[in-house]
């Protein structure tokens, strides 16, 4: 009976939590089921567009022809074609190039912009716009202004007596490469000035202040206070442009195509070119595959070189 | 893509003396002759519906026309027929989809080489393509090259059209260079040249990345020699002593081309043409016809006139157009409706009147079209009557392939031209090279 008198005093108990309520409540369930829709989307048109992409380069798949599996020798044959070995050329010098020109001139016109100057905002508003328009309108801009009959540049140069002849801009090898790469300079300017700009404001100028009567001269001020409070964003910045850079494909195409006879192909034009014109799926496979070597070399390079200073952590230069 | 206003189509139309109606356009009344030949039995599936891809159009009365056409069969027939129409630069890959998958349309108006590259995927159609060349006349020989198979009589595609590229020149500077019209034999021609070029009235080919004017300047310049990429086994032979006769040719008669061609696209000529900066060059009718729409260019376009690209060594004037290739897919499931299709779209109560309105952007396949009232209009545009008269093929002298068809896109034969006229490689290494990358694609 007593067993009686204790289950008079009774108390509600929960019910057992269902096996539903169980599922959501367990931690790696709930990791798994969040992180789903985002590595499903990454898988779907990330990783297996990639994945694919490195599986036809391996095969001689054509457009039209399912390929087989043919190992290395789509990269082979590119090892032995000058016209791959010019655009590896061509790649790394236009980058290296066209970075160097974008950050000597963007730096100095982020330090001009940083300046106090009237109408700023405006200014720097106006100094984005090559980057905000699209680059295929730029790009045939400047086609224009390279055509070999209808350059604007010729035609001034014509009209005021300092030419007699058109300019060649794109008919030689040469002349089109820097034709390019001036293009590509003027795109990426804004990109490297804002994003230096925005750096350049977080530097205190209590810092300059000091300096300042420590006596330091402008040179003095730039070289030990701006430029390495600016080297963090800068290595960032640079890793971006040169992948950009790198991988550039429409002003080129749209400018040249690539010509003349080759001599400016970017691996990225000439993957296409013969991927997709010219059918020869694999081989472009292989090409643009070819970038990806460059592109974690220029990334490793800007991010220990320019960004693992010992410095940045407290402790001083070697 | 210059398109032509339906009043201009019009206006082609009245020009001609009897007048027919045919939908909203008027169109001439054409004697075309036929001949009696039974057509094929084509048993047309029950309940069958039709989908077709075919490129996007040059004038706008081009696709009215071919609508009103399938409309009228839907009609006769009971088939629905449902056309998309693709950009150009879309339709090869989608017709590599289209046959690999083993799904989509049941049949595509592709271009050029599609059909022999997917023969395993498509249904014969030599009951049709025998009925419709027995009818009008026989096939144009451009059309028997790209409809049968190789080396066989079996057809796999039915050409509708070729669009070429010939010369356009300024009647005044070549008649003031002491020329009638531009010469048939390389000396003659490179001596207009010169002479065109000492007047300060340059003449002016492709050498650029551009995938008709320069395909259609560098496959002249080699054939007329002799040469060509590939041999009828399909072994490349372009590092030949006509490549390289060729080539040295090529070197004399840049030296009279206006600066810059090696940089020029497919527009180029054609913007250059219109600036009195080049006074001969090649190109299709479009050129002809855009300066003729616009008032300001009235005087070059009633200055200028087509002629054939100069014979050189042989005897007929070498030049591959563009071609309308229809084909047929073995997955479709109304096989004989497809056909049906095709066949009615070639009778001439169909097929006149569409390329009436296509006003010779696309020349006939089949004999007795030559005798439409498209070639009587404008004496200057007749020239591409001839267009698909031609023993020459993008791919010249092989069968007909991926492999040429790729060496063209990728502009083997334009880049070794160039490389040699801008120095950057001797005529040898030029042929060599292009040798090279040809082997690659003709493996």
């Amino acid at each position: 009976m007593t067993d009686a008198s204790i289950s008079a005093t009774w108390v509600h108990r929960r019910a057992d939590p269902t096996w539903l309520v169980r599922l959501f409540d367990s931690k790696p369930f709930l990791v798994i089921i969040c992180l789903l829709p985002a590595v499903g989307l990454l898988m779907t048109f990330l990783t297996y567009p990639l994945g694919l992409g490195i599986y036809l380069a391996f095969t001689d798949t054509t457009i039209g022809k399912r390929g087989v599996w043919v190992g290395f020798e789509n990269f082979q044959y590119l090892l032995t074609d000058p016209i791959f070995l010019n655009a590896v050329f061509f790649s790394v010098f236009y980058t290296s190039v066209a970075t160097v020109g974008k950050f000597g001139l963007g730096l100095w016109l982020a330090l001009l912009l940083n300046n106090h100057l009237p109408f700023k905002s405006l200014l720097r508003a106006i100094i984005l716009l090559p980057w905000i328009v699209p680059t295929v309108l730029s790009a045939i801009a400047f086609w224009w202004i390279y055509d070999p009959q209808f350059s604007i540049i010729s035609h001034l140069l014509i009209q005021t007596g300092l030419r007699e002849t058109n300019v060649d801009f794109i008919n030689t090898a040469w002349p089109a490469r820097w034709s390019l790469i001036a293009a590509n300079i003027w795109r990426g300017i804004p990109f490297v000035a804002i994003s230096l700009l925005a750096g350049l404001q977080t530097i205190s100028p209590s810092l300059y202040e000091a300096a300042m009567l420590d006596g330091a001269t402008a040179w003095q001020r730039f070289r030990f206070i701006t430029f390495p409070m600016l080297l963090p964003i800068l290595a960032i910045v640079m890793t971006f442009s040169i992948i950009f850079t790198f991988t550039d494909f429409q002003l080129v195409y749209a400018i040249t195509r690539g010509g003349p006879v080759n001599s400016t192909h970017l691996l990225a034009t000439l993957a296409f070119q013969r991927g997709i014109p010219g059918g020869q799926l694999g081989e472009g496979a292989a090409i643009a595959v070819s970038m990806i070597p460059f592109l974690v070399f220029a990334t490793l390079f800007s991010y220990f070189a320019l960004a693992r200073r010992k410095w940045q952590q407290g402790e001083s230069n070697d | 893509m210059p398109l032509i206003t339906r009043r201009t189509a019009l206006q082609l139309g009245a020009s001609a003396a009897a007048l027919g109606a045919s939908g909203d356009f008027a169109f001439a009344q054409s004697a075309i002759k036929t001949a009696d030949a039974t057509p094929p039995k084509l048993d047309i599936e029950k309940g069958a519906t039709l989908r077709m891809l075919r490129p996007v159009r040059f004038v706008e009365p081009d696709e009215v026309i071919f609508r009103a056409n399938c409309a009228k069969f839907a009609k006769e027939t009971g088939v629905d027929v449902k056309v998309d129409f693709v950009g150009w630069e879309d339709i090869t890959q989608q017709t590599a989809v289209t046959a690999n998958t083993g799904a989509g349309p049941d049949l595509i108006m592709g271009f050029n080489e599609a059909p022999h590259i997917y023969t395993d995927k498509l249904v014969e159609l030599s009951d049709v393509a025998e009925y419709i060349g027995k009818r009008y006349g026989g096939w144009l020989p451009m059309a028997q090259k790209y409809g049968k198979k190789h080396g066989t009589n079996n057809w796999i595609g039915l050409p509708f059209g070729a669009s070429g590229g010939p010369l356009v020149w300024r009647k005044s500077a070549v008649n003031a260079a002491g020329f009638q019209a531009p010469p048939d034999d390389l000396a003659g021609f490179l001596d207009l040249c010169r002479k065109l070029h000492a007047a300060g009235k340059p003449p002016g080919f492709a050498l650029g990345n551009a995938v008709g004017d320069g395909n259609g300047f560098a496959n002249w310049l080699v054939w007329s020699h002799g040469g060509f990429l590939v041999d009828e086994d399909n072994s490349v032979a372009i590092n030949r002593k006509e490549t390289i006769e060729a080539l040295k040719y090529l070197q004399e008669l840049y030296k009279t081309f206006v600066p810059g061609t090696v940089a020029w696209g497919d527009i180029s000529n054609n913007r250059a043409y219109a600036a009195n900066e080049v006074w001969l060059t090649a190109n299709g009718v479009s050129m002809y016809f855009a300066l003729k729409r616009d008032p300001k260019l009235a005087d070059i376009a009633e200055d200028t006139q087509h002629a054939l690209l100069p014979k050189g060594r042989l005897n007929v004037s070498p030049m591959a157009g563009l071609t309308l290739n229809a084909m047929v897919f073995r997955h479709s499931k109304f096989p004989n409706a497809s056909k049906a299709l095709l066949q009615f779209l070639l009778e001439k109560e169909q097929y006149d009147p569409w390329l009436q309105a296509n006003l010779g952007y696309w020349s006939q396949p089949l004999e007795n079209y030559s005798e439409s009232a498209v070639w009587s209009g404008d004496p200057k545009v007749s020239i591409f009557r001839n267009v698909m008269r031609s023993n020459f093929w993008v791919g010249y002298r092989g069968p007909i392939s991926q492999g040429s068809a790729a060496a063209n896109a990728d502009y083997v034969m334009v880049q070794m031209c160039a490389s040699v006229a801008s120095g950057q490689a001797t005529p040898e290494a030029a042929a060599a090279e292009a040798e090279r990358r040809a082997k690659r694609f003709f493996r």
